[in-house]
């Protein structure tokens, strides 16, 4: 791991709350998802939620996006709570994701995956577009070119006319973020970016996060990669059964019993069920 | 993980394309690059050419294509009615990615509103029935789609299976209606007598003008659906114009992305509620608008006209010419509505003609006989990378 940016992180940013999440609980059935999870995501940062399998980091980007409406607790985005807005709705407002899973629009290609999310804020209706009216000339234009420029800052410009099924794993992937960075977003979810990467392909996926940042986009960051995580996050959350253990600079994570205990606790369990 | 999952999927797709694709689609291919190679005033007279020899169509009479038994113009209009169809349903269908089997139910309002208020109800005028009748079916696909298009998949199928089978029943049910009777006398499109144009006759090869038999312009009788067909077929470019103007637009991506993955577009900002309704609405209309047209000409409808079968044969339409490209789409139309026609001697074997037909399709050509461009352009990429990256080492 390069350690270089590691010292340049350690001063931590502090910007004012983007997205706070207020003491909110999910329940499934029987099963807490989250449980009571209080943490805010500051204007600015790359704030690292990380955690063990079934942890509940998922289930906190779904409750970010309206996917799932909290049991109790708030979410509120740049002071202002989600309430029960519609997905689309939050997305507009300025909070855009990735998936776990590559979920692109398959038999489109990649420009026009990509046009989609520009789109979000275009009001280009039925009458506007079977007369080719100023308006929709004005959105498709000003569409494309976000959509090229935001294709040209991920490198992927030259792929605009492939499907995006056909692209690669990684450009695929990289597809993803540019789609939800069409959409304009203040508050970038990524969910598990570099599965499925090697070294080298994760050492270019931490310059681009920190990219993404300096364009002045806040980051929130799911990963199982450890070393990821503690080499690009400003701050890191950690999760563990629904219920945040603990919060802070990398450094201070790195050291914490708790932390420590979660991931090695866990292990020894599940050899202790073998 | 998707992806690990997909990969195969492709190679998998790619190989069957290497097998069938290349051999079917290559001169096809080499056809459209030829087209679209010429200059632009050659291609607009080309097209033009084509444009006026399809007005012509029932004149010429041309002996492969005519219709030994049936009227020709009157198969012309049967062709271009379930082309129209074709288009609308591709909407919902193709574009969108939602499976109606109910479409006869929008095809029955339209023709239902033209014949109970221009016959059986009201004698109202053929003007103002037709955009009735469009209004009627559009308003009647929100109000279906509203509901409905909360469920996915096969239980829209369901749903909307239902739908068809609904107004069918209704109209059947309803005195009010015409019930089991039916209704006759169903206005036709106001007729200006203009000029008169001769058919041509054909011994062997020469074509001669036959001076007996005219068609006159444009007079909407009972004995000559000539211009039936013209009125159709200038629908049918006016609704192409118009699906191309949506296809290229905001509102054509939200289809396909909607189509494509429906959570994922929602979480793109894609309303993928309002979407689906407004082509559930836009195929509504289409249908409906060919309805109304089919009434005008038949001067009789009963909910005979009207069953559970021609919902089936316009997916059908749809699925065969390949689901999602408007000309993929007509082809498809045509050789459904056409070819029974063509060879109605064979009738009787229509439908297992017609089961190992598709059986054949779904075998060898899975995306329909003219799948989406881009299907096919995907393709050719797709061999190309297999020819690039022959044991590439990405996983």
């Amino acid at each position: 791991m390069p350690e270089a940016p590691l010292a340049e992180q350690s001063a931590p940013r502090t910007g004012a709350a983007l997205l706070e999440l207020d003491d909110v609980s999910i329940q499934f059935g029987g099963l807490k998802a989250l449980d009571g999870v209080s943490f805010a995501v500051r204007e600015g940062e790359i704030l690292g939620l990380i955690g063990p399998n079934g942890a509940g980091k998922t289930t906190c980007f779904n409750v970010m996006t309206g996917v799932y409406q909290p049991t109790s607790g708030q979410v509120r985005f740049a002071g202002e709570p989600l309430g029960r807005r519609k997905r689309f709705a939050i997305t507009r407002l300025g909070i855009a994701r990735t998936f776990q899973n590559i979920r692109l629009f398959g038999n489109m290609t990649a420009l026009e995956n990509v046009l989609v999310g520009a789109d979000a804020h275009h009001r280009t209706n039925v009458i506007d577009a079977l007369v080719r009216s100023p308006r929709h000339r004005r959105e498709e234009r000003e569409g494309e070119e976000t959509a090229r420029e935001v294709m040209r800052f991920l490198g992927l410009e030259r792929r605009a006319d492939e499907l995006a099924r056909n692209l690669s794993y990684g450009e695929q992937r990289r597809l993803e973020i540019a789609r939800a960075m069409a959409t304009k977003p203040r508050l970038l979810c990524l969910d598990e970016p570099a599965a499925g990467f090697n070294p080298a392909e994760k050492a270019q996926l931490m310059d681009l996060i920190r990219r993404i940042r300096d364009r002045g986009l806040t980051v929130l960051l799911i990963e199982h990669d450890m070393g990821l995580v503690m080499g690009v996050s400003d701050r890191v959350a950690v999760l563990e059964f629904g219920r945040k253990i603990a919060e802070g600079v990398p450094a201070e994570i790195r050291n914490d019993p708790a932390v420590i205990a979660a991931y090695l606790g866990t292990e020894v369990d599940e050899e202790g069920d073998l | 993980m998707t992806s690990g999952k997909a990969s195969p999927d492709t190679e998998s797709g790619s190989a069957r394309s290497m097998a069938w694709g290349p051999r079917l689609g290559w001169d096809r291919g080499a056809l459209a690059r030829r087209v679209s190679g010429l200059p632009k005033p050659v291609k607009w007279a080309l097209i033009g050419l084509l444009v006026v020899l399809l007005y012509a169509l029932p004149l010429l009479e041309i002996p492969i294509i005519s219709t030994p038994d049936t009227d020709f113009g009157a198969v012309l209009f049967t062709v271009a009615s379930y082309v129209l169809v074709a288009l609308g349903l591709n909407i919902v269908l193709g574009y969108a990615g939602l499976l109606d089997l109910g479409y006869v139910g929008f095809y029955a309002i339209g023709a239902y509103t033209v014949a109970v208020l221009g016959s059986l109800q009201a004698q109202w005028s053929w003007w103002l029935l037709i955009p009735l009748a469009v209004l009627f079916t559009t308003i009647s696909g929100v109000l279906l789609g509203a509901p409905t298009l909360r469920v996915r998949g096969d239980y829209l199928a369901i749903v909307t299976l239902g739908f068809g089978e609904i107004i069918r029943l209704t109209a059947l049910n309803t005195e009010w209606l015409g019930a089991a009777k039916g209704i006759t006398g169903v206005p036709r499109p106001p007729s200006v007598e203009l000029f008169e144009l001769p058919h041509l006759q054909w011994e062997g090869a020469t074509a001669f003008l036959d001076l007996d038999d005219k068609t006159t312009f444009l007079f909407f009788g009972v004995a000559d659906q000539a211009p039936y067909y013209w009125l159709a077929l200038t629908v049918i470019f006016v609704i192409l114009g118009a699906d191309r103007m949506l296809r290229l637009s905001r509102i054509g991506r939200a289809w396909e992305a909607t189509r494509e993955d429906e959570d994922a577009a929602e979480l793109m900002g894609v309303p993928t509620f309002k979407f689906k309704l407004l082509a559930f609405a836009s195929g509504a209309f289409i249908g409906g608008l060919s309805g109304a047209l089919f009434a005008s000409r038949q001067g009789f409808i009963n909910p005979e006209s009207f069953q559970l079968l021609l919902s089936i044969l316009f997916v059908a339409a749809v699925v065969v010419g390949g689901a999602g490209n408007r000309w993929g789409v007509i082809l498809g139309a045509i050789v459904v509505a056409y070819l029974p026609e063509r060879f109605r001697g064979f009738e009787e074997w229509r439908l297992l003609v017609f089961g190992a037909a598709l059986l054949v399709l779904a075998n060898f050509r899975p995306q329909g006989l003219i799948p989406p461009r881009r299907t096919r352009r995907a393709q050719a990429v797709d061999e190309q990378l297999e020819a690039l990256e022959e044991g590439a080492d990405r996983a």
